[in-house]
């Protein structure tokens, strides 16, 4: 067989810059590992808030309940489909696997805008401290989104813009799920649009940065 | 024909049936379909009483086993390779070669494309070798690495014959556009009054010239190299540019 030079030099550039590597751990166990971080996250938050009235109030309208599980299963399937995302010879149809619970999350708490009557052991949201939750869910995601970004760097996505945006949409959702420990608050159009605000920052951030990182790893 | 790869696969019986399945990639999926398909027809042998022809091959069990053999070898050597074994990773590389362009082909890759897509697939491979897991196909994370990097090629060739074409006369014949011809000529005969000038200097003055000039060489370097001072080499370096300076202008 008739090769060219440049390829046969290719080859033997390749094998000396071989070094052994570490294998890469099933995606499984990867999500584990972050869901790991944000569940010590979460423990800790645990220890700080009043869990009892979060759950009576998060149990008191099926659309708070709803929009808990909404935005925990957006995590937990986001992050996965982010490191599905991060190997080589995976679809990108592994990105529209966490869109049915992101649009229950989004169902869930516009419904709740909608709802006429007030939940008990939950407040109406004081309109002179939005910036809270901002401050609560980009302080938490922000972290997250820099252990996600480096643990999704180990792999090699042909589509990094899209893993980017799919991590970052799993740090903000895990963020807004971890608001409620310190979320004393009823369902409310005001509190709903921070909560969007601090998403799309959060994502826009992971999809800039960290798009660009592992666009740098596959150079 | 590599039935071993079991890329293209050919299954003609006698002289009336053929079927041609050589646009179907190499999957399990299509070796089992083949391998129905053979099935069937073996069924119908009596009713269309065609004798097979020399070399004709079925897709049987055979290749199955033989496809999946190829798999496990690269798979091991691509397992090696991880470790850091070079001998096997080579071997693994000048493997894939074939398989990569046929990949290419596929999908349309054009000739003279086909060696950038082999060597972006191949440093793909390099630098995503962490993410194999020996207990897949090593062939089916290749096959969807080389598609990726073909499609790559076929934006890459697409995006070139929009903007470029192949006019070698044209090239030839196209002027320099940094400067006219009359510039150019004069161009060449300044240099060559300045190498004349150059040669007329003295010993060390030339010297110097040459070492912190023409070479590039910093004070230290050039005094090294001559095994003179810095002081004694500033000295000539400033009354050779005064002499020049003097040739030169004097000559225009």
């Amino acid at each position: 067989m008739v090769r060219s030079d440049s390829t046969d030099r290719l080859l033997e550039t390749l094998g000396t810059d071989l070094t052994p590597v570490r294998r890469l751990a099933p995606p499984a166990q990867r999500v584990l590992m972050w869901l790991a971080i944000v569940g010590a996250v979460a423990l800790a938050l645990t220890m700080v808030s009043d869990v009892g009235a979060m759950i009576h109030r998060l149990t008191a309208a099926p659309d708070m309940w709803l929009a808990v599980i909404g935005s925990t299963l957006t995590a937990v399937l986001a992050v996965a489909a982010a490191f599905q995302l991060s190997l080589p010879d995976r679809k990108a149809a592994w990105a529209i696997l966490p869109l049915p619970a992101l649009l229950l999350w989004i169902g869930a708490s516009g419904m709740g805008c909608l709802r006429a009557w007030p939940v008990a052991e939950a407040y109406p949201m004081p309109t002179d401290q939005p910036e809270h939750c901002l401050i609560f869910i980009l302080g938490l995601s922000l972290p997250l989104s820099l252990v996600l970004i480096v643990m999704l760097r180990r792999g090699f996505s042909f589509r990094p813009n899209l893993t980017a945006i799919i991590g970052g949409l799993a740090c903000a959702s895990a963020g807004a799920t971890l608001l409620n420990f310190v979320h004393p608050y009823d369902a409310a159009a005001t509190d709903l649009a921070v909560h969007a605000f601090a998403v799309a920052i959060v994502i826009l951030a992971n999809t800039i940065f960290g798009g660009r990182i592992l666009i740098g790893k596959m150079r | 024909m590599n039935l071993a790869d079991g890329r293209l696969a050919r299954v003609s019986i006698g002289a009336t049936l053929m079927t041609d399945v050589s646009l179907f990639y190499e999957s399990d999926v299509t070796i089992r379909l083949l391998y129905c398909f053979g099935g069937r027809v073996r069924a119908l042998w009596p009713m269309l009483a065609a004798p097979v022809t020399s070399g004709t091959m079925t897709v049987d069990a055979e290749t199955s086993r033989q496809t999946e053999e190829t798999d496990r070898r690269r798979a091991a050597w691509m397992a090696a390779a991880q470790a850091g074994d070079r001998a096997a990773y080579e071997t693994l590389l000048r493997d894939c070669i074939p398989f990569i362009k046929r990949v290419a082909r596929g999908q349309g890759v054009r000739s003279d494309f086909i060696d950038d897509v082999v060597q972006e697939t191949l440093l793909t491979v390099h630098r995503a070798r962490q993410t194999y897991d020996p207990n897949r196909s090593f062939t089916a994370w290749l096959r969807i690495i080389a598609q990726r990097r073909a499609i790559d090629g076929l934006r890459r060739g697409g995006r070139t014959s929009t903007r470029e074409i192949y006019a070698p006369l044209a090239y030839e014949n196209h002027s320099d556009s940094g400067g006219d011809s009359e510039q150019a000529a004069f161009q060449i005969e300044h240099t060559e009054a300045l190498d004349l000038a150059i040669e007329k200097l003295s010993g060390r003055q030339r010297e110097a010239v040459q070492h912190l000039a023409l070479q590039g060489e910093s004070l230290a370097q050039a005094a090294a190299a001559t095994g003179r001072s810095t002081g004694s080499l500033r000295v000539n370096w400033h009354r050779a540019l005064k002499t020049l300076r003097a040739r030169l202008d004097g000559k225009d």
